[in-house]
């Protein structure tokens, strides 16, 4: 757990609110008064077996001096500061004073966390629609349908209003013709709207891929089948079964078969008891006899897991996304190729680590595999030799500093203007 | 003044309407709603006007006027091509791939009428 020194203000605000003096609080910590004082004016930084003995002076557990809320507050507001920078990109906020004002002004520091973070939510939703409306084949083709039954009822109900002597059979043809198209309208308009409305509750709508279905109905369990802990899919099919849509319902039984497997092959208990002792994917794919993706899976979805976790196909394509707050990731359409997860996937069996750096400014260690494998075995059958790859990269919130890789989620709507990776311009950067 | 043209739409309910329109004029027009079929057609009987939606299943629609120009007989044919509003991109391809003109969806009847009447004309 990083200390900082806004230890030091929680620490005087637990002493005074205690009713507690510096002098005997020193003394029952084994330090000296003045040295507590420095400490809690935050000019000097707690070393944690200081805190644990203050906290022990204090009678409170470690846990309510230590910086928790903090750290998140400070990476939040040297994340604004970095998006507020000049047109050098250089941050104008007198970054090396952070902790002082954080400290000195707790209230104002929230705010400007906060905005932060509510401005961050906004750009990604904006982000996610856009993403949708450019990249999204239902979309568009929604929208193509309805473009052709307008064009038809135009040309149609033109006819019948204007041609004097339409012969009867004609006349009867199109008032079918019409009455088809205004159908089509009917039930085209209502998807349409049903899709704009549900915008994030894609299992609603009835537009969206299976595949996003599947997402929805896993994040509504926290990622999380505990039914096919005991290896069997089939204890969790009733709940597939809500699953709206034939082709989801498949991908869901895939998945939670998937699921069952890995729950066999790394018992939830022995898991986390290996990962304590060492979290080394290798490692822990050598253990429990898996491939490596395997562990990622397992790491993603155990209970209450904060790491995000995609997976791609031999083409690049994303076939799961488990999402982790301030790492954006594409719906349709192909994702920054900077990502360490295509990297992986050209050098199938070499594990890839990376921190990287996300267009809102918070860093992420990822760690990426690409696992080959042989359906087809090497033949002579159909499908003989050939290879296909899967690839996945896990996502943990990172700290710190040393060097990063800046990515972003797709290139239509990412802000950095120099990438050299960039495919096409931006909707995010300035006109001209 | 019977002219042909053979239009290339898949959509049954707007190449009836086409069809009915252009009729009422006193030009022959037959459709087909695939882009390889019309080809074949084209290279049967010549027509003076071709009609072609640029969203075809199959080969497509773009790819259908190429092959129109490629070959020497029906380098000059005149060609219009029905497109929706927003494929701008398309329409500079099409264009460069010389196009004779663009019909937008959803369109007016006496638009279609009086373009194809320019092209009939002026070949």
């Amino acid at each position: 757990m990083p200390m900082t020194t806004l230890a030091g203000s929680r620490l005087r605000q637990r002493r005074q609110a205690l009713g507690l003096r510096q002098g005997d609080v020193a003394e029952r910590a084994g330090i000296s008064a003045s040295y507590l004082n420095l400490i809690e004016h935050n000019r000097r930084r707690v070393l944690p077996e200081v805190l644990a003995r203050l906290a022990l002076a204090l009678g409170v557990p470690v846990e309510a001096l230590a910086e928790g809320a903090e750290g998140g507050l400070l990476d939040d507001l040297r994340a604004a500061a970095g998006e507020a920078g000049d047109e050098s990109g250089d941050p104008v906020a007198e970054l090396d004073r952070i902790e002082d004002f954080a400290s000195r002004f707790p209230g104002w520091a929230g705010v400007l966390a906060g905005l932060h973070r509510r401005a961050g939510g906004l750009v990604r939703a904006v982000e996610a629609l856009n993403d949708r409306m450019s990249h999204d084949p239902h979309l568009q083709a929604s929208l193509h349908e309805m473009l052709s039954a307008v064009s038809s009822v135009r040309s149609t109900a033109g006819i019948l209003a204007e041609t004097e002597d339409i012969p009867p059979d004609w006349r009867e043809r199109f008032h079918r013709n019409l009455h088809q198209d205004a159908e089509r309208l009917a039930v085209g308009a209502e998807a349409l709207v049903a899709y704009l409305d549900g915008q994030g509750q894609a299992d609603e709508t009835g537009i969206a891929a299976p595949q996003e279905e599947v997402e929805a109905w896993l994040a509504a369990r926290g990622w999380h089948l505990d039914a096919v802990e005991g290896g069997d899919a089939a204890a969790v099919a009733p709940q597939v079964a809500e699953l709206a849509s034939g082709a989801a319902r498949v991908l869901g039984r895939a998945w939670a078969e998937q699921a069952a497997a890995d729950a066999g092959a790394m018992p939830l208990a022995a898991f986390i008891a290996a990962r304590g002792v060492g979290d080394d994917p290798l490692l822990l794919a050598a253990r429990f006899g898996v491939t490596v993706p395997a562990v990622f899976r397992r790491i993603a979805t155990l209970p209450g897991a904060v790491e995000g976790l995609v997976i791609c196909d031999g083409s690049g394509t994303l076939t799961f996304r488990k999402p982790v707050a301030g790492f954006a990731l594409p719906r349709f359409g192909a994702a920054c190729p900077l990502w360490p997860l295509y990297g992986a996937l050209s050098r199938p069996m070499v594990p890839i680590q990376a921190v990287v750096e996300a267009t809102g400014g918070q860093r992420f260690a990822v760690r990426a595999f690409c696992q080959p494998s042989y359906p087809g075995g090497v033949g002579p059958g159909d499908f003989g030799g050939v290879e296909l790859r899967e690839a996945a990269m896990l996502i943990l919130p990172a700290l710190g500093g040393g060097a990063v890789l800046p990515v972003g989620s797709t290139c239509r709507i990412c802000p950095r203007p120099a990438c050299p990776a960039r495919r096409e311009p931006s909707i995010m950067a300035e006109a001209g | 003044m019977a002219g042909q043209v053979l239009l290339i739409e898949d959509e049954p309910n707007i190449a009836e309407a086409i069809r009915f329109l252009l009729g009422r004029q006193g030009w022959e027009v037959s459709v087909l709603g695939d882009g390889r079929a019309a080809l074949v057609a084209v290279a049967r009987r010549r027509p003076d006007l071709v009609i072609l939606d640029l969203m075809l299943p199959g080969m497509s629609g773009m790819d259908v006027l190429l092959h129109l120009r490629a070959d020497p007989a029906t380098q000059n044919l005149p060609v219009m091509m029905l497109t929706a509003k927003g494929q701008g991109r398309d329409r500079e391809a099409a264009t460069r791939a010389g196009v004779s003109a663009f019909m937008t969806k959803p369109f007016a009847n006496a638009e279609m009428v009086a373009a194809v009447r320019g092209l009939m004309e002026g070949a």
